[in-house]
């Protein structure tokens, strides 16, 4: 698409005399700023590095997550189990990697799902003032639910028939994101209405009705992007919120069985053995929050370089 | 009735003049609502029943202090506010009773200008889809043409087209009230509403931003109403001016004849406050100081709205209010006593 434009340009502005500037596009535009972002770029190295570790580090590192082993129980860090073992002597960093894969797949997939229903929900309720109080309301109405009783609800309608329909892991795999998604878009839809609220009255919106630019439009090209800011924080929080939830889920044993070793589910099996082997929860742990962090400084600089007016050139 | 048009040879020849926009007893009242319920406990009257023409190729200057409803004309003849009650006929066309896409069709055909060139432009947008946004939401032309038109759209309103790939922030007031200007062109439109395009800029910048409006007026025949509250400016760039105060036109003239002989008291009193440059006219000058502050449009005073500040208001002033009336052709005041 930049080549095309690019071509258009020097075709339409090379008679028009002197043409210093060269085409940007946006995506090169806000790349350069992005790579100005110290901390974001290194959260993008380790997030990457994260996701690399988890997706490629089980085919090569060879010990099975699942063979127990008791004459290894509750070792700390060795040569042989760099992350050390549980108490049945299941080697700990095989079975973060292959967790990591469901942990990273929730929070990110459940941060999505939160964040398409709470911008949606928010820019609706902002910008049609008809909708805003029914909407709203049902902001309200979930913020108040008591989370707990209702996924136990939930969990207990459907978990069968997901389980026949798309078999165990992708079944219960859709049922947690769609729980911590259904559960988690609340407040992005509060803020986002807020942020609609005043962008709508903003003279460019008058601008564009002056122009006769359609309702859909308007709210595509004014509106969500001046949202983006607050979006890509919650965004951020949201992938942090996500996996923490689906440990929760896991541990109350709502989640995925316990077979499934995802990093909440980890941290909460070893809690009871943190007197005898603390190495246990540590490396789970410590993968939790370096994800988190690397995320939260990845939508900094995304909400940055989005930014024109922090774009300096 | 000898208005030669101060732009020089603009589409219209004076007498035979042609009416473009006509606005017949135009009111905007914004409901206040209060209590549990909401319900309606008052209005503020923002408009109050506002009849004039605007004649093809001239500047109708629409003067008044602020919180007079000025701005809400504007926006409410461009149907960017539901009208209460009257009509604007824009060409023949009621605006008031168009809804949907028989009103977008005419969308391109008028078009504004906004005060605060700061927050009109979209700070995500480069000034190329700012400009080009009309052009596209019309399907006007292919990718390239739109392209092409958008670095005459610049040219014209004196940027270059290479500023086409900047974003708004990256320029003065000044370059950004043009970016403004150029959207208002793009699709080349009749009408344009200047809504105080020059109030938020430098004193400086705003004869440049004045000329370049009236350069435009001259090669693409556009008619304007240009809403301002400087009076000097309005008598530069307007051939006709109405005067508003508290939603409702005081008086309505040509520009010389208003500014010469203004008939209402509150013209005269505006009129007065206008220093002179010329140092023996300025220390001889009268002012009328007007006591207190414009009424609150929530509750306007009973008979004439001007009755609690005027200098020659008498008990009929608060009973009665005058009629909107041309005293000589092309000359409507709204007094009891103008004559």
């Amino acid at each position: 698409m930049a080549t095309t434009q690019e071509r258009v340009e020097s075709q339409v502005l090379a008679p028009a005399g002197e043409r210093t500037e060269k085409y940007r596009s946006l995506r090169s535009d806000v790349w350069r700023q992005f790579k100005r972002h110290k901390g974001a770029v290194a959260g993008l190295i380790l997030m990457a590095l994260i996701v690399l570790a988890v997706v490629v580090g089980p085919l090569v590192w060879p010990p099975d997550p699942y063979a127990i082993d008791t004459t290894v129980a509750n070792q700390g860090p060795s040569a042989d189990h760099p992350f050390g073992t549980d108490n049945l002597g299941r080697d700990l960093l095989a079975r973060s990697l292959i967790g990591g894969r469901i942990s990273l797949s929730v929070g990110f997939a459940a941060m999505l799902v939160g964040l398409i229903l709470g911008t949606a929900v928010g820019v609706i309720a902002g910008f049609f003032r008809r909708l805003d109080g029914p909407l709203m309301r049902v902001t309200d109405l979930f913020l108040a639910l008591p989370i707990l009783p209702l996924l136990l609800v939930v969990v207990m309608l459907f978990r069968e028939p997901l389980k026949q329909s798309f078999g165990e892991e992708l079944g219960i795999f859709l049922l947690v994101v769609v729980i911590i998604g259904a559960t988690s878009w609340m407040t992005t839809a509060r803020v986002v209405r807020g942020d609609v609220l005043s962008i709508k009255e903003k003279e460019f919106v008058l601008a564009a009705q002056s122009i006769g630019t359609r309702k859909r439009n308007v709210i595509m090209r004014h509106i969500i992007p001046n949202t983006m800011s607050p979006v890509m924080v919650s965004a951020a929080l949201g992938v942090a919120g996500a996996i923490i939830t689906e440990s929760a889920l896991s541990f109350l044993g709502l989640g995925f069985p316990a077979s499934f070793p995802t990093w909440g589910r980890l941290v909460f099996d070893g809690r009871n053995y943190l007197h005898l082997n603390p190495a246990w929860i540590l490396a789970p742990g410590a993968l939790i929050s370096l994800t988190v962090m690397s995320v939260n400084f990845i939508g900094d600089g995304i909400r940055d370089a989005l930014d024109p007016k922090l774009r300096s050139r | 009735m000898s208005t030669e048009t101060l732009s020089g040879g603009a589409a219209a020849p004076p007498r035979a003049r042609e009416v473009m926009v006509d606005v017949k007893g135009l009111k905007k009242h914004f409901p206040i609502m209060k209590g549990v319920f909401r319900r309606q406990v008052g209005a503020v009257k923002a408009v109050d029943g506002v009849s004039f023409e605007i004649y093809r190729g001239e500047t109708l200057g629409l003067v008044g202090e602020s919180g007079s409803g000025k701005s809400t004309t504007g926006r409410v003849i461009l149907q960017l506010d539901q009208v209460t009650e009257g009509t604007i006929l824009f060409e023949g066309h009621d605006l008031t009773q168009l809804h949907g896409e028989d009103l977008r069709s005419l969308r391109p055909r008028m078009q504004m200008v906004f005060q605060d060139p700061h927050a009109s432009l979209n700070p995500r947008m480069t000034v190329g889809s700012i400009i080009g946004e009309p052009l596209s939401e019309h399907r006007q032309g292919s990718s390239d043409e739109r392209q092409q038109r958008i670095g005459e759209l610049l040219s014209l309103v004196g940027l270059e087209p290479k500023h086409a790939n900047r974003y708004p922030h990256e320029f003065s007031g000044g370059q950004r009230q043009r970016i403004g200007i150029a959207r208002a062109i793009a699709l080349n439109p009749d009408f344009i509403v200047c809504d105080e395009p020059i109030a938020a800029l430098d004193v400086s910048i705003q004869a440049q931003v004045v000329n370049l409006l009236e350069n435009l007026q001259d090669v693409l025949g556009l008619t304007y109403l240009f809403i301002s509250h400087d009076l000097s400016m309005i008598r530069h760039i307007a051939d006709r001016v109405a005067v508003m105060y508290l939603g409702k036109i005081m008086e309505l003239a040509d520009v010389d004849v208003l500014y010469n002989d203004p008939k209402h008291p509150y013209t005269k009193a505006l009129l007065s406050a206008v220093p002179v440059p010329d140092p023996e006219v300025e220390s001889a000058r009268k002012r009328v100081i007007l006591e207190g502050d414009i009424p609150s449009p929530a509750n306007p005073p009973p008979g004439c709205v001007f009755n609690t500040r005027c200098p020659i208001a008498q008990e009929r002033c608060s009973l009665e209010v005058p009629v909107f009336r041309e005293l000589t052709p092309g000359r409507w005041v709204a007094c009891h006593f103008a004559e």
